[in-house]
């Protein structure tokens, strides 16, 4: 057993040092491209690491999202900049722009100095062993609903976070839509090995999401996991040269992107309607309503991921929709 | 200790000695196509050695769908990406490593 103990703290170490060197090499390197790989190794790092931590859905999260989605997003963004923007120009503006003056140089140096002090402190004066709140949602658990404590804490005890994490999902999206418009049409053919493979892994990971949809009350799982791969599926097809119908793109789409925070804040008026308080669902009915929150949030974080893919506010020939 | 276990471990051991092999190749091959041709070999017969290695653990047959669901899915994915940079190297007119 020793030596197991030895090889995880190992393994650990190496883990952590990694995330630290990767992070800084992602920092530093002026090769976009690079800098966007050494991300997702970064994320895929970090998913292990909450692995290691006893956190499967924050790592299914990371992975998914952190890793995955963002390392698409980012890749697309690189696609978009000009070619006169990237890399040495970039660091040429980066140069003109800088402040002249050496204070203001140092101004954010100090501040996160403080804030890392700040922060140091308050990790050494927490007490070394804190129960924390889990025997209380333990203790709650069979009134919330679900088995799993995470979409007990996500949908239930804590609904306003989920909540307010989709409005800013929302809130990103709507910042990308008002940059500009995109054309809908596709201007490369995908080619037949992509085109088989979103052919065969669409359906599949349309399935996945149900699957963590379904598994996150009693097990690892939920929205935010679902939806991801939900994304993925749509980032697969629009990388695959499929475009949505214009027909769809309107008022469908824009009533699927609101469906989770409008079931939310539904919801919510309802049963402040019925028994006075906000998104405190009745025990006897909270199974349901956290499965039916937790399908709009789903399809809702799944598309306004993709919509962001897209990258722009999607455009017919004859203008906006 | 059971044969099982010694069987595990064996397929474990060649399934890191191929992503050992894989890792090598893609840090010390001369170009993009090479390279691509050692990872796919750790990816494809590493992942699938290792794959049958925990197989011979699981405690249901459940999980050896999943790890079986898991290996295909890799071997679809990883071939596909493969041919896709390997096609945009060429497309690129990244020219084949010649000695």
């Amino acid at each position: 057993m020793e030596a197991l103990t030895l090889l995880a703290w190992m393994f650990d170490g190496l883990l952590g040092l990694g995330l630290l060197w990767l992070a800084w090499r992602a920092l530093t390197c002026p090769d976009l491209f690079r800098a966007i790989v050494l991300f997702i190794a970064f994320g895929l790092l970090m998913a292990l690491a909450w692995v290691r931590l006893d956190a499967p859905d924050v790592a299914l999260a990371e992975a998914a999202i952190g890793a995955g989605l963002t390392g698409a997003l980012l890749m697309a963004a690189l696609a978009k900049l000009h070619p006169t923007e990237t890399n040495d120009n970039l660091s040429v503006q980066a140069e003109i722009s800088r402040p002249k003056g050496r204070l203001l140089q140092w101004l954010p140096v100090v501040a996160l100095l403080l804030v890392s002090a700040g922060l140091g402190y308050v990790v050494l004066s927490l007490p070394p062993y804190v129960t924390g709140l889990s025997a209380e949602v333990a203790a709650n658990l069979k009134t919330s609903g679900v088995d799993n404590p995470v979409t007990a804490v996500l949908l239930n005890f804590r609904g306003y976070d989920t909540l307010l994490e989709m409005v800013v999902l929302l809130l990103a999206l709507l910042g990308v839509w008002s940059l500009g418009g995109t054309e809908l049409h596709r201007d490369t053919a995908p080619g037949i090995v992509l085109d088989t493979l979103a052919r065969v892994l669409v359906p599949l990971l349309i399935l996945v999401a149900a699957y963590l949809l379904w598994v996150g009350g009693h097990a690892p799982g939920g929205a935010f996991q679902a939806g991801a791969v939900l994304g993925a599926a749509g980032v697969l097809l629009l990388l695959a040269g499929w475009r949505p119908r214009v027909g769809l793109m309107a008022w469908p789409l824009r009533l699927m992107l609101v469906a989770g925070p409008g079931a939310f804040v539904i919801i919510a008026a309802l049963l402040y309607m019925i028994e006075g308080q906000l998104l405190e669902f009745p025990t006897a009915q909270a199974g349901i309503l956290i499965l039916v929150l937790e399908t709009a949030a789903t399809v809702s974080i799944g598309l306004t991921l993709a919509a962001l893919f897209l990258g722009g506010r999607p455009r017919n020939d004859k203008g906006l929709t | 200790m059971m044969l099982v276990d010694v069987l595990c471990a064996v397929l474990l051991i060649a399934g890191a000695v191929f992503f050992l092999a894989g890792t090598l190749g893609l840090l010390r091959f001369p170009d993009v196509y090479t390279r691509l041709h050692a990872l796919t070999k750790a990816d494809n017969v590493g992942l699938g050695l290792m794959m049958a290695g925990l197989a011979l653990q699981a405690g249901s047959w459940a999980v050896v769908g999943k790890l079986l669901l898991i290996w295909l899915l890799v071997l679809l994915a990883g071939a596909s990406v493969a041919h896709l940079v390997a096609s945009g190297a060429l497309k690129r007119g990244i020219r084949l490593w010649k000695r």
